[in-house]
């Protein structure tokens, strides 16, 4: 194993200074680990492994972030940023909601306590907004000028409407085919937007390709060269459960798995807080949740393999439709590691998946969401999840992003003149159906 | 034949800072366009390669428009005039 201390030239040639990362202290190999000092590297020149920040933790306590702003910045202690970061013009993102979801743990057959960390409270509706938010800081360090990302739409968002807070320039490079509520909503903070005739895998390729281009010199890809730091982001998503349960770690955690990140993010913060004293080091078990149509993780581990082995997407879940997901092995490793489970489910589960929480608890989830609730489902009646132990859910992203899914399943229950025995009449129907709707299972 | 190469960013300080390079396989294979590689910058297969002569998990490498990882991996076909793309692996999101 090499512990030699690299300085990519090109890096070393942009820094103004030496860059203020707060804690951090080096980039480490993931794979060999190898050492690096911190800058816009992202693969290990030795192995390829994914590089990740290493950390010189000091001053950290219950206190400290107590006292910080009402927003993921109340962890800057605890992240690859400096202390000002969350002074600086960000979207300021985080400490979204821990919703109590007893209805849905009802309707699930769950005594345990169930609770679904709702990230579509976030400034752009989805949990990318943390990670933009810790990159476009590290861009800043770093003297990256312009923002840029491929992204499967969530992220475009985030990094189109946090450049546009910041006065930056960005560029966006997104599948052709994505959802249209993700497209409008990105090309409405009108930075570059690069729509690629592919796949998201394709897209990752081409933004992978143009690093090192003299075109992209001042450019920071959150999620190619930045990545290290954009990643670190998620781990305010564990920090703020623990935090938003009084200082302590749930028993049981289902998290979507797209490249796999998010996952083994959400373990990592709750092993941080542990390790610092922040909470008791309580057992918990990590779930993970795909769509059948892209479940790469899932498959491997089915099959029992540590190698994720690609496949070309194919489902509506399309934030998560990552054919290549890079982090799948940590997120295995994870999942093993806490005894969980990973699983997948159809596409007609993962739309079941959005009505059901948003019947039971008022949560509109997207795609995303819907593959977890669906996941969590198949997990209980699988026996692979307690449903007597306390569950915390992700829910990454907003309903009104992915609205074609639901188009033609739900409607006005029935259009009317403006009569009060319209109303009065309909509502009859109504009601005489849905005591029908109520009886059936028992008929049956 | 003859077959154009593109090295990331991290490789190329076997190329002499060059972004691609142009090479000739002894077969049609991308097992012997990566001998021919290495040949014309020493030290770059030991870089792809693991030590068990297999492709490093964390490295991606097109055959024109295809990841060899759905074709044949290192004996994928590799006609004339193909681009070769070497990339970092990465997550995404």
């Amino acid at each position: 194993m090499s512990t030699s201390l690299h300085t990519p030239a090109a890096d070393l040639e942009r820094k103004p200074g030496t860059p203020d990362f707060g804690p951090a202290s080096g980039l480490t190999c993931r794979e060999c680990g190898a050492s690096y000092e911190l800058g816009a590297a992202y693969a290990c020149i030795e192995c390829f492994g994914p590089l990740e920040v290493a950390y010189d933790f000091s001053g950290v306590s219950r206190e400290v972030i107590e006292s910080g702003p009402q927003n993921m910045w109340r962890y800057s202690c605890l992240l690859p940023v400096a202390s000002y970061a969350g002074d600086e013009r960000n979207l300021n993102p985080g400490m979204t909601r821990l919703v109590r979801a007893d209805n849905l743990a009802k309707a699930l057959g769950m005594t345990g306590t169930l609770w679904v960390k709702d990230d579509s409270g976030n400034p752009t509706h989805s949990f990318k907004d943390r990670v933009v938010a810790v990159a476009q800081s590290a861009a800043r360090r770093l003297g990256l000028t312009t923002i840029a990302c491929a992204s499967t739409g969530n992220l475009a968002n985030a990094v189109a409407a946090a450049a546009a807070r910041a006065g930056q320039d960005s560029v966006v490079v997104i599948p052709s085919n994505l959802e249209p509520q993700k497209i409008i909503t990105t090309a409405t903070y009108n930075g570059v937007l690069l729509a690629v005739d592919g796949s998201y895998d394709d897209v990752n390729r081409l933004c992978s390709e143009l690093i090192g281009d003299p075109l992209t010199a001042d450019w920071g890809f959150v999620n190619v060269n930045l990545r290290p730091y954009y990643a670190e982001g998620s781990k305010t998503v564990g920090y703020e459960i623990a935090e938003q349960l009084g200082w302590r770690l749930p028993q049981q955690v289902v998290a979507p798995i797209a490249s796999g990140s998010l996952l083994t993010k959400v373990d990592k913060a709750w092993r941080e807080f542990a390790k610092l004293g922040l909470v008791d080091d309580t057992a918990y078990k990590v779930f993970g949740a795909q769509a059948t149509g892209c479940s790469p993780v899932s498959a491997a581990f089915r099959d029992g393999h540590d190698v994720v082995r690609p496949v070309r997407p194919d489902t509506i879940a399309k934030s998560l439709a990552i054919g290549n997901p890079a982090d799948g092995p940590y997120a295995l490793d994870a999942v093993r590691r806490t005894g969980g489970a990973i699983e997948d489910v159809s596409d007609a589960e993962v739309v079941e998946g959005i009505r059901v929480l948003a019947e039971t608890e008022g949560v509109f989830a997207e795609t995303a969401g819907g593959v977890v609730v669906a996941t969590l489902r198949k997990l209980l009646a699988q026996g692979l999840l307690d449903g007597s132990q306390e569950t915390v859910i992700l829910n990454t992203g907003d309903g009104l992003k992915t609205l074609d899914v639901l188009a033609d399943l739900v409607g006005p229950t029935a259009t009317i003149a403006h009569d009060v025995d319209e109303v009065t009449r309909v509502l009859a129907e109504h009601h005489a159906r849905a005591a029908l709707d109520a009886d059936a299972p028992s008929q049956a | 034949m003859s077959v154009q190469v593109r090295i990331p960013t991290i490789l190329r300080t076997y190329t002499d800072g060059a972004s691609e390079v142009e090479v000739t396989p002894a077969e049609p294979t991308l097992s012997s366009l990566l001998d021919a590689l290495d040949a014309a910058a020493p030290g770059i297969g030991a870089r792809v390669l693991d030590d068990a002569g297999a492709l490093r998990r964390f490295v991606n490498v097109y055959v024109d428009d295809e990841d060899v990882r759905f074709t044949d991996g290192l004996a994928t076909p590799v006609p004339d005039g193909a681009k070769i793309s070497i990339i970092p692996a990465v997550a995404g999101g």
